[in-house]
């Protein structure tokens, strides 16, 4: 008969037991640890918007859509245009009807479900838009919540997710705090903005920048000290949004204040 | 020992061995840590190049000049020089092998995304000369009297190629 006392021995051995090879898989792996020390890369993608010149014509969610495959007429993106109008009276108003996709065609506010505002000229104290897209932070929140490894950052800093390893349980559209992050409704995976990895990585630039007629929106690599987007960033008042949350963001602004969230 | 305590232990080893037999065959050869380490950099390497391959639509401008030189000469210099044809047009990615891929969008939809009269002075858009479509000749096009390669130029009164 078994004792209380060799029984608690037998199963703590046991356990270690269990324990120790499955560990000793992880740990001891050097070509993964060496994986894990290796240089950086000679490139690190960073985007610059400069919101003073964008007009909010909504071409660059229009080309982003059509180039990247995202339903035309779903009402998910993975860039948007907000439209930030402060009133007189102190108020701030935020629209981005279909992300703005067709731009922005009314005086009025989009509310949603509580229908359109009316706001009138003259009551308008400024008014200008926010071109928004993934920041590609360089501590990425929603890579750290994936349970698989279905998403990751590459060496050149961009965030991607693998559809085919993506299980949908939504734990990185919940830890964006941008909100960048959606389900594609066909590919049913998370989807998101990945500076059009596709037309980066072949030395082309992202749609977005391609469509933007005024030069609202920028790409560059900020390990080049020569790139003319990394000498805006150094030399000129450029912002982040939401800096406070840890994330670092690449994405800078240019003429940022601090409605916008 | 007896039987009732061996009897779990080997369903316990038995479980292990099946969940590593498992991963072993699930888990791509290429999935592991790369660049980004542990923390970020824990995925299945492959990705990479499935991203990079997905196909490009829109060839910009560059590519459209070399056979449309007319259209191209137009708009350069014009107010409207810095707007891609493909904005207008639509992605060129079939172009000209299948005509229909682009379209020619005559809609007045599409000149009001710049040209609805928005004040905004704080933004670029406010120095964008706007129009109230409600009231602006309502009734037609805007191609009707504006030529969309250069503004400047009236349809019908200077020549329009
Ligand atoms: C290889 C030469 C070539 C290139 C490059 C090219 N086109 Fe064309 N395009 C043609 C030809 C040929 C036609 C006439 C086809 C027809 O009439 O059916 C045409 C016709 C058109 C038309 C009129 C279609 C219609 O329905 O009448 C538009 C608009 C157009 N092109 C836009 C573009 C744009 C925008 C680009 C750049 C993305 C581009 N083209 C690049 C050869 C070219
Ligand atoms: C501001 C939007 C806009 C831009 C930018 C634009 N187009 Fe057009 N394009 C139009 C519209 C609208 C028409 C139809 C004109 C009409 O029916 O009078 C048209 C017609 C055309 C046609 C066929 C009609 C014809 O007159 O033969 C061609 C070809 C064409 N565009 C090529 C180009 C090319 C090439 C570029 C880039 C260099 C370009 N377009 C840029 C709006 C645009
Ligand atoms: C991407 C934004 C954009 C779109 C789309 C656009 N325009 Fe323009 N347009 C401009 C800008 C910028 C100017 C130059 C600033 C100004 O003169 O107000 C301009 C100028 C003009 C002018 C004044 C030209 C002059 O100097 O007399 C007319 C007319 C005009 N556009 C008509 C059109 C028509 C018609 C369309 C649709 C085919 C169109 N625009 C689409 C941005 C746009
Ligand atoms: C029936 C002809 C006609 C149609 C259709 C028309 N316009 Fe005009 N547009 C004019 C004429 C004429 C002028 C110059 C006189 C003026 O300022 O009213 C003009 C002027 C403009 C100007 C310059 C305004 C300024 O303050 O200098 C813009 C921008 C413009 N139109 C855009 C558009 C757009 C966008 C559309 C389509 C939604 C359109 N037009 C449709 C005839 C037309």
């Amino acid at each position: 008969m078994i004792s209380r006392r060799s029984f608690c021995k037998k199963s703590i051995l046991i356990l270690g037991g269990i324990a120790v090879p499955l560990a000793a898989l992880e740990l001891f792996d050097p070509k993964k640890l060496a994986a894990d020390r290796s240089g950086p890369s000679t490139v690190r993608w960073v985007f610059l918007v400069d919101t003073h010149k964008c007009v909010g014509c909504g071409f660059c969610v229009k080309a982003c859509k059509i180039e990247n495959e995202i339903p035309y007429d779903a009402n998910v993106s993975r860039t948007w245009v907000e439209r930030y109008v402060v009133t007189r009276d102190g108020k701030v108003h935020i629209d981005s009807p279909k992300a703005a996709r067709d731009g922005f065609t009314s005086t009025s506010i989009d509310q949603g479900a509580l229908g359109m505002l009316k706001i009138e000229n003259n009551d308008i104290d400024k008014a200008f838009f926010v071109p928004k897209l993934c920041n590609q932070c360089d501590n990425p929140p929603c890579v750290q919540v994936c349970p698989v490894g279905a998403t990751y950052q590459t060496s050149d800093g961009v965030v991607l997710v693998d559809r085919s390893w993506c299980i949908g349980c939504g734990y990185c559209v919940m830890a964006c705090p941008y909100g960048v992050r959606f389900f594609h409704p066909v590919y049913h995976a998370a989807e998101k903005c990945n500076f059009c990895y596709h037309r980066i990585s072949k030395g082309m630039k992202p749609v977005c920048v391609e469509a933007c007629p005024f030069g609202a929106r920028r790409i560059g690599n900020i390990r080049d000290p020569d790139d003319p987007v990394t000498r805006i960033i150094m030399t000129e008042r450029v912002n982040v949004l939401k800096e406070e949350y840890g994330t670092k963001p690449q994405v800078f602004y240019v003429g940022l204040t601090r409605e916008v969230k | 020992m007896k039987n009732h305590v061996l009897r779990p232990l080997f369903v316990a080893v038995g479980v292990v061995v099946l969940i590593l037999l498992a991963r072993e065959v699930l888990v791509p050869a290429d999935f592991g840590v790369q660049e980004r380490g542990y923390m970020y950099g824990w995925h299945r390497k492959g990705n990479e190049a499935d991203w990079k391959n997905v196909r490009v639509k829109y060839r910009t401008t560059a590519y459209c000049k070399e056979c449309h030189q007319d259209k191209y000469a137009d708009i350069t210099g014009s107010p409207h020089g810095a707007i891609m044809c493909e904005n207008c047009h639509g992605p060129g990615l079939a172009h000209p092998d299948d005509p229909q891929s682009l379209h020619i969008d005559r809609r007045r939809e599409l000149c009001i995304r710049c040209h609805f009269r928005l004040p905004y002075q704080a933004s670029g858009r406010g120095r964008i000369r706007g129009i109230d479509p409600a009231t602006h000749h309502p009734e037609a096009e805007c191609v009707l009297c504006h030529y969309p390669h250069n503004p400047r130029w009236t349809p019908g009164k200077e020549a329009r190629r």
